[in-house]
């Protein structure tokens, strides 16, 4: 087990330092000026702002100091926006996206498994087809479309939720059922197809020979089996539901980090998206590590294994 | 008792209790016609009317893709201000656009981009992960090491980090857009081809072209991926959705295509802002996306099936 | 008295899947007394696991279905029983032994909390009760430090080790039959002598009757009173364990007997050669009308093309199913066994 955790952490770590380097190496040699593209400033004024921001240091001594900045946990300033810290804008933003992300992905996780095994112990049945019929169409739908559809509905015809923006939990309950919905849907169809799986393995005959009831083998051989190959799956939809909330945050207006990401790409804002994107690699890999060191308690295969 | 019941109603005669000889007798009855692997696929798709019908709607949506916007009186980039936001009349099929551009023909351009993405962003992950795992399972040693352990890492960082860093590498053209499916998808593939090639290179077959002085490359093109062939048409299937959706996706949140270019994503973008007012400019192009991505992704499984019954569910 | 301990009439499965029926056991019929070993001999895939499996009613349902038969476990009819009543005939009446034990364990679960399972179930006791009557077991069956061992993980454990452990959870709530589904095939063949003595211990202990699934004749040679031969969903010879290896009567037999290797026979008679049955088994998606194994048969007449022979009666208890017992066949001298003709070459010759 240990042996296994410091090769994820080893791993997770190397990742981070590589998503650091890579997005700045990358930032720094994309053509163009940030500040070319602003209003027309004079060329001393650009001078002066590029050696404020340290931009005019060579290559190496910038990579230094951002590589320090990181180590201090401080991911920068933004160009555009005089004096805004990227870690002001996280402290300020992300935790609205948080609260959005995790409310979906609360939602989402017992639903999924739930809806899986309905499914799968109900296979070629009424509430089977219905199941899988949902996920089909949950996988096809895209989420801005999902996003729309459902403010259309409830908000602007039924007028049972707010249209837009982010007050009260009352606000927040149509945009996490739009950013779960996706979840919920792929989630069902990989349960189902885990569990039917499960329900053909020969230990779940051994526990039928043992004369256990139908629950009694459902909940301690098969929903438990199943749900496993699951687990390392559970970070990558971390990455979808952080996607997911900048569609869902544009449209229903949430002041969430979504908007400021986009922004800082399309306006060149580098520092800002340097910060920003190696923040969400950070969160990312720190997820998903947390997930691996899961994934090692639950499975007694992966503590020898590996 | 069966027997009994069975013996009574034919008669056995004393001629009947002759040996025969192996030759004269009725051969072992082969009761299946055997039917080739491929006529097999063939012949279960043809028999399913869910892949009959998403392959229809393919059909149709390609076509139309095609063909609609050579026959469309209007260009998909000129603006016409007199007639902004007209919703869907003979005049214009699928009304206009805020900036009077016909919809009709934006919609089927945009089909192009949206559907070329598709198609490229399914097949360039395979391509390029049908090497480096070729490679990686073939030679194995510290070829494999290495290739695999970029992967490891290779996977670890976020799908946005490398959809940030290429799109400000690239711009943001259908080209940037394909090249970031592949960087993001090709892991995956990799590390399954490279599985198979591992199952299958000390087969006979292999290593009998292996002893007639068959080059490695020519061992891994020639004889062993044939064999994993069935299974990256049904990956390459199941991509086509995925990438599709990627599209719609970076369009939307406006890292993708822009006007006056267009797709799927930039339509629906751009419908998106005034969808209360003039909702046809959303649901077209959303209606459309869904339904092509339901299509390949019904289509997917169907051929899935065909290939491999056992996965069948 | 006649009341056998299972009795199995006329029983016939089929699996019908989406490309048709399969008839995976055509109408069986055999008993089983109180301690007695019962091997079922057959080819892979002749409906031998499926017969067991169904009379545990294991099989999932559909595609699994009884078409007709009884299975009468001291006279009582498990046919008709539902799911939830055959949970209490399940691990405490009859229980089984699967052949591959790295499968038929479940990976996540500790060996000792799958063992205390069907104890809990069926002895309704407590847990700490359960652990002391489960660490009993696993001693009996003969595994080292069992309490530790109560704690492991299958994957843990050895082959051999993974075996006692399916078997103390068979044991445990001490059984009137056991089933033992080919329990020693994935074994190497010290470990299936130390499993097949620590079988025939518990049943000289315990007094239960086993029903023994394999396509080795060695293992049946040390384990089994009685055999019954299957063939393509069909008993075609049952007897004895002497009747069957001393006196063989179906041609089909015969093809197995002479399969297997023998040491003193090689040693006898440097050249000799093992028989290999030519062909395979038919498809039992249309099994023919005639006798199964008819177009595989040396012997075959035209009486085996046309219908399936009756079971003749060779000896007392020794049933034979094939028309050579007919009187107006042919006398054919069977290659194998007391009676066989001392050159098999001659036999070729005819």
């Amino acid at each position: 087990m240990g042996k296994y955790i410091l090769r994820r952490l080893i791993i997770s770590l190397i990742t981070i330092w590589l998503i650091a380097t890579c997005s700045f190496f990358l930032l720094r040699l994309l053509p163009g000026n940030p500040f070319a593209t602003d209003q027309l400033l004079p060329t001393e004024m650009v001078e002066q702002l590029m050696d404020y921001y340290g931009l005019n240091d060579p290559l190496w001594k910038q990579y230094l100091t951002f590589m320090q900045n990181l180590l201090h946990g401080n991911f920068g300033t933004s160009l555009k926006y005089a004096g805004q810290s990227v870690n002001g804008i996280i402290a300020e933003k992300f935790p609205i996206s948080a609260q959005l992300g995790l409310q979906a992905y609360i939602l989402s996780l017992p639903l999924g498994i739930l809806f899986g095994i309905l499914a799968a112990r109900h296979r070629g049945k009424a509430l089977d087809y219905s199941l899988v019929g949902f996920s089909v169409l949950g996988v096809s739908v895209p989420v801005f479309i999902i996003a729309s559809l459902l403010q259309y509905i409830f908000a602007i015809k039924l007028e049972i939720f707010p249209v837009a923006q982010w007050k009260s939990f009352w606000h927040t309950i149509l945009p996490t059922l739009t950013l779960s919905l996706g979840s919920i849907a792929g989630r069902t169809r990989t349960m189902r197809t885990l569990m039917l799986e499960v329900i053909s393995e020969d230990y779940v005959k051994t526990a039928k020979a043992k004369g256990l009831s139908s629950p009694q083998i459902v909940w301690r051989h098969q929903i438990r089996n199943a749900i496993i190959p699951m687990i390392p799956n559970l970070g990558m939809e971390i990455v979808g539901i952080l996607m997911g909330s900048f569609v869902v945050e544009q449209i229903f207006a949430i002041p969430g980090i979504g908007a400021y990401f986009v922004k800082s790409v399309t306006s060149l804002d580098y520092t800002m998206t340097l910060g920003l994107t190696v923040f969400f690699g950070v969160f990312v890999v720190g997820a998903n590590f947390i997930i691996d060191l899961i994934y090692g308690l639950v499975d007694p295969r992966i503590r020898v294994v590996k | 008792m069966k027997d009994t019941a069975a013996v009574s109603s034919v008669t056995l005669t004393a001629e009947d209790f002759r040996p025969i000889p192996r030759e004269k007798r009725k051969a072992d009855a082969i009761v299946r016609p055997s039917v080739g692997y491929w006529a097999d696929v063939f012949r279960r798709i043809r028999q399913d009317k869910v892949a009959i019908i998403s392959l229809a709607i393919i059909a149709i949506i390609t076509l139309l893709a095609i063909f609609a916007p050579m026959f469309c009186p209007y260009d998909y980039e000129t603006n016409n201000l007199q007639a902004i936001n007209q919703p869907p009349s003979a005049e214009h099929w699928f009304g206009t656009d805020q900036l009077g551009r016909d919809l009709w023909a934006r919609v089927w351009t945009g089909a192009r981009v949206s559907l070329l993405i598709g198609l490229g962003g399914a097949i360039a992950p395979q391509i390029v992960g049908i090497f480096f795992g070729g490679i990686s399972g073939y030679f194995g040693g510290w070829v494999d090491m290495l290739i695999m352990r970029i992967i490891d890492v290779g996977v670890c960082i976020p799908e946005l980090v490398y959809i940030t860093l290429m799109m400000l590498l690239m711009g943001s053209g259908p080209l940037a857009i394909i090249v970031t499916i592949a960087l993001v998808g090709w892991m995956g593939s990799a590390r399954f081809i490279r599985g198979r090639v591992l199952q299958f290179k000390n087969r006979e077959f292999v290593l009998a072209a292996k002893s007639q002085g068959a080059s490695p490359m020519r061992q891994i093109f020639r004889y062993i991926l044939p064999n994993i062939l069935g299974q990256q048409v049904v990956s390459i299937t199941a991509a086509i959705p995925g990438a599709i959706f990627t599209e719609a996706y970076l369009s939307f949140i406006g890292l993708g295509i822009k006007s006056p270019t267009t797709s799927w994503g930039q339509l629906a973008q751009t419908g998106s802002s005034l969808y209360r007012l003039y909702p046809y400019q959303l649901w077209i192009p959303g209606a459309l996306i869904s339904i092509t991505i339901l299509a390949f992704y019904l289509f997917g499984n169907c051929l899935r099936d065909a290939l491999d019954p056992h996965l069948r569910d | 008295m006649n009341e056998h301990l299972l009795e199995v009439r006329n029983l016939a499965v089929s699996f019908d899947t989406y490309a048709g029926e399969v008839q995976a056991v055509r109408g069986i019929d055999f008993t089983l007394d109180a301690g007695e070993t019962l091997a079922i001999v057959g080819e892979s895939g002749c409906g031998k696991s499926v017969t067991v499996q169904t009379i545990m009613k294991l099989l999932p349902s559909p595609p699994s279905r009884i078409k007709s038969g009884s299975i009468l476990y001291r006279g009582e009819e498990l046919v008709t029983k539902s799911d939830k009543e055959m949970e209490n005939y399940r691990g405490k009446e009859f229980s089984m032994v699967f052949q591959d034990s790295m499968t038929s364990l479940n990976p996540t679960m500790r060996v000792g909390n799958q063992l205390c399972e069907g104890i809990i179930k069926h002895q309704k006791v407590s847990h700490a009760k359960a652990k002391e009557i489960a660490i009993q077991m696993l001693r009996q069956v003969g595994l080292p430090n069992p309490e530790k061992c109560f704690r492991r993980y299958p994957h843990t454990l050895s082959g051999g080790m993974r075996q006692r452990v399916m078997i103390a959870i068979a044991i445990a709530c001490n059984p009137q039959i056991l089933f033992a589904d080919e329990p020693t095939t994935a074994l190497d063949v010290t470990m299936q002598a130390q499993i097949l003595d620590l079988m025939n211990n518990l049943k000289k202990d315990l007094g239960t009757a086993i029903i023994l699934i394999t396509h080795d004749l060695g293992v049946v040679a040390q384990m089994a009173d009685r055999i019954s031969v299957m063939y393509a969903g069909k008993i075609v010879e049952s007897g004895t364990a002497d009747q069957i290896f001393y006196n063989p009567r179906h041609p089909y037999t015969w093809g197995l007997l002479g399969s297997m290797p023998s040491v003193a026979d090689s040693a006898r008679r440097a050249k000799s050669e093992l028989f290999s049955i030519p062909g395979t088994p038919p498809d039992l998606f249309a099994p023919p009308a005639g006798c199964a194994f008819a177009a595989r048969c040396r012997y075959c007449m035209g009486a085996c093309q046309k219908l399936d022979a009756p079971e003749f009666q060779a000896d007392d208890g020794h049933l034979v199913r094939c028309w050579l017992l007919d009187e107006r066949a042919p006398h054919v001298t069977p290659p194998i066994g007391r009676h066989a003709a001392l050159n098999s070459a001659d036999e070729e010759g005819k």
